[in-house]
């Protein structure tokens, strides 16, 4: 059980309504890995988050989570795509990560000194303690994921699921976050996955690729799946990978029907 | 000289009894309110005073007691709005609208009823807009049981509730049951509208819910803070509405006072705008000096704008 995997995903399949979102979908998560879920909008990717964490029932296939069936529990965290965080309320970014460490719980009790502290390491960790008594929904989108992040993590996860958190960040938050969850993954051994619709700022930390099309998946290193060879075969028709000054660009044939190659709109050639 | 409090105004058992049912309700009201106003369920809110006022003139004409009309009303409709529970904004918007009418239809019944069947002729105002001089001392302790029956159920699903109003995707990722914790609350939401109805009357209880919460959470810094300034900001409006009433008795001799609920709702209206002040200043003077500390730590452009786009 030692070298058990922190999460093993077997040929999940799921269908809404007589389309098929997710079809054999397999991979592997190893301790303290950096796993990119890459693909572009629309094909599958925060349905196959939500499986693994117990949100959504799969049709086929199953998941398990350091070797449990059941659901991952605490031992997963989770940064969902939509998190719309109103300026008006006075929620301050301690008071987001403090509901991390115990938000399900019902009853009363008063959160200890070393409760407390664990907060302000998270906060110190994520780099959020600039502006930890400000309101989160005045905060920028990238102030915003690393306090997030910490409300995630502050369970100790071993696993922790991110859904595009880099949408719609600038450039720059991109780097520091991408370079953030790297840090804290390394230092607190906890698996990443990530979703993504665009791999190339994920390229230097990614240990593991998911690379996923119309609902149908490969995975490996970088190097095994984002080949021509194995995309085209994904893809079901012809697809170039051009790497050039260590960015990647996944380009359809002339002609050729490309609505999800997951890149930036301007890389795609078509 | 009575410049503040005219003769008669702390020996007056009518008084005490106003002064301490506005209390509760201001209280409980305020608690709710703040997590009305965070979760925007104020409409909700306002669906369910009138409710209670249908439950208020139903109860009327039964014979009972005006609070049990309040409160089941609410009570069963709240929970019924919660169960079939409507995702789809809109949707739900539309539903509770029609509960709205359909309520204040009844009421209308109710209270044409009431007035023609009874010899009373003051059910109409006593129900919509509230008699707190007039509340049966015998109820205070039934007040205060439920009022701190409805505190009970806030404070055990505080966490729950505060997520899952805070953001309902982070609430059920961590597997908290939306549903469960939203009907808890619908509960303690009808509860407190059932008593500030008794204060201000149920169709100015919704001033009362939202107004104090709505000050205070333009004003704290933590959820907890907009609770205790809540709680003040109500306080104060029930009580010096409870006081003007009085001495308004005493303003011109002919009249016998003005009502209640009128200087309760005024006080709230004028705290509101008050607070509006701060948020100017706030905005003003916002993340003033934030970046000059930053140094070591490179940081994205200092976009103070509000992110709900960016985060979707």
């Amino acid at each position: 059980m030692i070298d058990a995997p922190v999460l093993e995903v077997e040929d999940i399949g799921v269908s809404f309504s007589g389309r098929t979102i997710l079809d054999g979908v397999s991979f592997q998560i190893r301790k303290g890995e950096f796993t990119g879920l890459i693909g572009s909008n629309g094909v599958g990717k925060t349905t196959l988050l939500r499986v693994i964490l117990g949100l959504q029932r799969a049709d086929t296939g199953r998941v398990r989570v350091l070797g449990e069936s059941s659901g991952g529990g605490r031992s997963l965290g989770y940064v969902p795509q939509k998190v719309v965080l109103d300026p008006d309320i006075p929620i301050r970014a301690r008071d987001l990560v403090a509901l991390g460490l115990d938000a399900e719980r019902y009853g009363f009790r008063r959160r200890t000194k070393a409760q407390r502290a664990l907060v302000d390491k998270m906060l110190h960790d994520v780099d959020a303690e600039r502006f930890a008594d400000a309101r989160v929904g005045s905060l920028s989108g990238g102030e915003q994921q690393r306090v997030l992040i910490a409300h995630a993590l502050i369970s100790r996860p071993k696993l922790l699921l991110l859904d595009e958190p880099l949408a719609n960040l600038d450039p720059k938050s991109v780097q520091e976050i991408v370079s953030l969850l790297h840090r804290v993954a390394s230092d607190n051994e906890v698996a990443i996955l990530l979703s993504a619709h665009e791999m190339n700022a994920l390229l230097p930390v990614m240990d593991r690729i998911v690379y996923v099309t119309e609902g149908r998946a490969a995975s490996g290193t970088t190097d095994e799946v984002v080949r021509s060879e194995v995309l085209s075969k994904l893809y079901g028709h012809h697809v170039d990978v051009l790497k050039l000054h260590g960015r990647v660009l996944v380009v359809a044939e002339p002609g050729a029907e490309a609505p999800d190659i997951p890149d930036h709109p301007a890389l795609t050639i078509s | 000289m009575h410049l503040l409090f005219e003769s008669g105004f702390f020996s007056s058992e009518p008084v005490h009894t106003a002064v301490v049912i506005g209390a509760v309700a201001a209280i409980v009201s305020a608690i709710v309110g703040t997590f009305t106003v965070v979760r925007s369920q104020s409409f909700a809110g306002h669906a369910l005073t009138d409710v209670a006022t249908t439950g208020g003139s139903g109860a009327f004409l039964l014979g009972l007691s005006p609070l049990a009309g309040f409160i089941g009303g609410g009570i069963v409709v709240g929970g019924a709005m919660e169960l079939i529970g409507v995702e789809r904004a809109r949707v739900r918007d539309v539903a509770t609208g029609i509960v709205l009418g359909a309520a204040t239809g009844l009421s209308a019944l109710f209270l044409y009823l009431d007035t023609t069947r009874s010899a009373t002729t003051g059910a109409t105002q006593q129900i919509l807009f509230g008699s707190i001089f007039s509340i049966d001392q015998s109820i205070v302790p039934l007040v205060v049981i439920l009022s701190a029956a409805t505190l009970v159920i806030v404070g055990a699903i505080y966490r729950p509730l505060f997520l899952s109003s805070v953001s309902p995707e982070l609430a059920s990722a961590r597997g908290i049951r939306l549903r469960f914790v939203g009907l808890l609350f619908m509960f303690a939401l009808a509860v407190s509208v059932g008593l500030s109805s008794l204060a201000t009357g149920s169709i100015l209880s919704t001033a009362l819910l939202i107004g104090p919460a709505a000050t205070a959470l333009r004003l704290a810094r933590s959820l907890r803070t907009a609770m205790v300034l809540a709680c003040i900001f109500g306080i104060v409006a029930t009580w010096l509405g409870i006081l003007f009433a009085y001495d308004s008795a005493y303003w011109d001799p002919s009249s016998q006072g003005l009502p209640v609920s009128f200087f309760i709702v005024a006080i709230i209206v004028l705290l509101y705008l008050a607070s509006g002040l701060s948020v100017v200043r706030r905005f003003a003077g916002r993340r003033d000096g934030g970046e000059a500390i930053l140094g070591a730590v490179p940081s994205a452009s200092p976009d103070a704008t509000p992110d709900a786009t960016a985060a979707i």
